[in-house]
């Protein structure tokens, strides 16, 4: 069993080359906390939603920008933070995918995916600037949490 | 990502394998559609069953191959959907644009 909390954290620069890295590295953690398949999966999409957001979006794919990204490992929860050093967004003025007018739109499903599937998420602009995604998914108590020992 | 197009008399269908996200799959989707349509297809099937993983921008990308296509005065639909791809649809209301089967034979008797 997973007995503290334990941080991980990276950064990486502004390519969306480092994307499917991202993802191996949620993959393990998932997997290392034992979250079931399916879970595992959709927590790894909200991450790459939440990196490439950061990259394209906040960063507008400036190679001198970072993402910071964050997991904290817990025995009941992930939290996971994705920041980046853009000049931050109002989530509210986001359009809603599910309207008719929106229906047809080629992009603007991300965040709606990450609130789907993420049992918290917040977007909180950072005190030192650009913006943060704050998600976290807790671990089910009917769950098969590995006997794993930190 | 990768894709296969065959014809079934005057209809294209795509064999779609590997991870339709963000750059390289989004970009092959893209490209091969407008290739069947430059060549004058205009009923088209993409098969997703291989397709392993996909992302907002994947889903985004069967968005705009459908409206490029009606557009244009043809049809694209869609096979074999995963449960996650249909999960991923449901969910944004996109079952409710897309024309979906879950046999190749149905698809093609469908236009």
């Amino acid at each position: 069993m997973i007995k503290s909390t334990d941080r991980i954290e990276i950064r990486i620069g502004s390519a969306l080359e480092y994307l499917d890295l991202v993802q191996t590295l949620t993959d393990c953690i998932t997997d290392f906390m034992g979250f079931d398949e399916d879970t595992a999966h959709w927590i790894g999409m909200s991450v790459r939603e939440s990196v490439t957001n950061a990259i394209q979006h906040g960063n507008k794919l400036d190679q001198s920008k970072r993402v910071d990204i964050r997991f904290e490992v817990a025995p009941d929860q992930l939290d996971i933070s994705v920041r980046d050093q853009g000049t931050g967004f109002q989530v509210e003025r986001l359009p809603n995918p599910l309207d008719a007018e929106n229906l047809l739109k080629p992009s603007g499903r991300g965040i709606f995916y990450i609130r789907s599937f993420m049992d918290e998420v917040e977007f909180i602009p950072h005190v030192e600037g650009g913006m943060e995604v704050h998600m976290v998914k807790k671990v089910s108590s009917n769950q098969a949490v590995k006997e794993t020992e930190i | 990502m990768k894709i296969d197009t065959r014809s079934v008399g005057d209809i294209s269908v795509l064999d779609c394998s590997g991870k339709i996200t963000l750059g390289e799959g989004t970009m092959a989707i893209r490209n091969t559609v407008r290739e069947v349509l430059k060549n004058g297809g205009k009923k088209i099937v993409l098969n997703l069953a291989d397709v392993n993983y996909i992302d907002s921008s994947g889903i985004g990308e069967l968005v705009s191959s459908y409206t490029t296509v009606t557009n244009q005065g043809g049809h694209l639909k869609l096979l074999n959907l995963t449960k996650k791809i249909q999960e991923l649809l449901a969910i944004t209301k996109l079952l409710t644009v897309f024309q979906v089967y879950d046999t190749e034979k149905s698809a093609i008797e469908s236009f």
